[in-house]
């Protein structure tokens, strides 16, 4: 069953809210990513996605259930396998884009030597190279990203975790970044989940978009999307790209109302009951 | 304090409102309108202050104020650090002992001085406890800020590549507490300085403080002024090197 860079088994998991309690969030979750895969977690908003992927990286315990690597069960963060980029702010602000990476690669284990030759590396290949002596905060925010993902790959590990890397970003940089990031990994091979909120993003970029449920979250439909990579920026004009998009759209929507309310609707159904049981309008609530 | 530096203008107007006290002094203790024993003439006390640094006669005060400084400063240091990083580290911790101790820190503290004085004698250590009982609470309150404030991707994310608690202390806490920890480091020493010289000038044997004392008691005012002008320039002086220190910790980062 070693077929599965990542299986996540059984997995459940929920949060102590003083307020409300136990809230789950995840929902016996199973799913295989395979070797080599570029995999999309979407839903709505708050719906434990995050959640799936910290765990899967080891930085929270799932409630139940397992996560598999290569076919070994991980307990904690397994930094010589997994690598993550977080959404935003997670480079040191005290350290230049190079020595971000060198920490990095320090914390990993990295002898010394090695260090700088990989930070270089990695900053070449996000084109990075004329900022790698700027502190974060003289970069731009797409800059920002593409640091963080230098960051990550200088670790080279086979399993990539990426948790809405371009989510704070404008549409046009995003865009841009992701056409990048799809002939980046085209070379590298690796094993990556993407968590994203973006249906264009998801469709663009994953070779399989899993669509999941609102809170707790379960998987309510796989999306294959059967284009190779590198993706060319044609991809998105063509109609095989728009009709994936609604159709990934179709799964989500149901899901979306459930979270945000869907209060058109409610609101007029409330109307109408209230018309019908009293037959006078009352404003009080 | 970002415009400041290097605003010459700024520094210009600062010097002229300096000399014009002392020229102020200059002419109302020349001028006889006031007696010499309330304000003596600034050539006479600038005259004394060369002669006590020339002669000497200065630094044995100095030096037992240092000593007592430093040690005072060393320990509400170390106790102030160490306290910190741990309330720090721990959310329920902050919750309970932030604001006990911020509490404690509004309690005028010299009212204990007596029982100061009978715990550790009328000499140097009695000054060295006041001085770090004072020092304590800006250093232990500004480390557990510190530490507690760090935003907590930054702990995640270098769990996520595999940190060790000694590679987290170093490369993470340490870091992005800095600045705030250096600031509790500037004003524990401040506070620490102005608490010893109190001290000592309340009840001492020895010291600037206790000297000055000593000096107004016998209507030596001329050499009393000169103290102070020692005390001030050193307090400034204090100020300025610490000022600094703190300016390069906190220097790569984006000002909020």
């Amino acid at each position: 069953m070693s077929e599965f860079a990542i299986s996540i088994e059984n997995v459940s998991h929920a949060y102590a809210r003083p307020d409300e309690g136990a809230v789950a969030t995840l929902d016996n979750v199973s799913l295989g990513v395979r070797k080599g895969e570029l995999l999309c977690l979407i839903g709505p908003s708050g719906c434990g996605k995050s959640t799936l992927l910290n765990i899967v990286g080891g930085l929270v315990r799932p409630a139940s259930g397992t996560i598999k690597i290569n076919g070994r069960p991980i307990i904690g963060p397994s930094p010589k396998d997994i690598a993550f980029v977080f959404q935003e702010n997670t480079l040191f602000p005290w350290n230049t884009v190079r020595d971000n990476i060198k920490v990095g690669l320090e914390f990993q284990g990295v002898p010394p030597a090695e260090r700088k030759n990989r930070a270089e590396e990695a900053i070449e290949a996000v084109g990075l190279s004329e900022f790698a002596q700027n502190y974060p905060h003289q970069l731009s925010g797409g800059m920002k990203q593409r640091a963080s993902l230098a960051r990550a790959l200088s670790l080279r590990t086979d399993i990539l975790l990426m948790d809405e890397p371009f989510a704070s970003l404008d549409e046009q940089t995003r865009t841009y970044l992701g056409e990048e990031l799809s002939i980046l990994l085209a070379t590298t091979n690796k094993t990556i989940v993407l968590v994203t909120h973006s249906l264009s993003e998801a469709v663009f970029l994953a070779d399989r978009v899993v669509v999941m449920t609102a809170r707790p979250a379960s998987i309510k439909a796989t999306i294959e999307v059967p284009e190779s990579h590198p993706r060319e920026p044609g991809f998105m004009a063509s109609p095989r790209f728009a009709e994936l998009r609604n159709e990934l759209y179709a799964q989500l929507r149901a899901e979306i109302e459930k979270t945000v309310g869907g209060f058109v609707g409610k609101a007029a159904a409330r109307d109408r009951e209230r018309r019908g049981t009293s037959g006078t309008r009352s404003d009080s609530e | 304090m970002n415009g400041i530096r290097g605003d010459w203008q700024a520094r210009a107007i600062q010097v002229l409102f300096v000399a014009a006290i002392l020229l102020l002094w200059y002419y109302v203790s020349t001028s006889g309108l006031v007696g010499v024993i309330f304000l003596p003439p600034l050539p006479r006390v600038i005259d004394k202050f060369l002669q006590i640094i020339q002669t000497g006669s200065l630094y044995y005060n100095l030096a037992v104020t240092a000593y007592e400084l430093a040690m005072a400063f060393s320990i509400a240091s170390i106790l102030g650090l160490s306290i910190g990083y741990f309330v720090g580290r721990s959310r329920i911790a902050v919750v309970i002992f932030e604001p006990l101790l911020a509490g404690l820190f509004a309690v005028p503290i010299i009212v204990f001085l007596p029982l100061f004085i009978l715990f550790f004698g009328i000499d140097m250590q009695s000054k060295i406890a006041f001085g770090a009982t004072y020092a304590f609470f800006p250093i232990v309150l500004n480390a557990i800020g510190g530490i507690s404030q760090i935003d907590p991707r930054l702990i995640i994310v270098a769990r996520s590549m595999g940190a060790n608690e000694g590679q987290l202390f170093r490369r993470v806490l340490l870091p992005a507490a800095l600045p705030v920890i250096a600031t509790g480091l500037r004003i524990g020493c401040i506070i620490g300085f102005l608490s010893i010289l109190g001290s000592e000038m309340i009840a001492g044997l020895r010291g600037l403080g206790s000297r000055i004392v000593t000096l107004a008691e016998g209507m030596n005012t001329v050499e009393m002024f000169a103290y102070i002008i020692f005390v001030i320039l050193m307090a400034a002086l204090l100020n300025v090197t610490l000022t600094r220190m703190q300016a390069r910790f906190s220097a790569p980062r984006e000002q909020p």
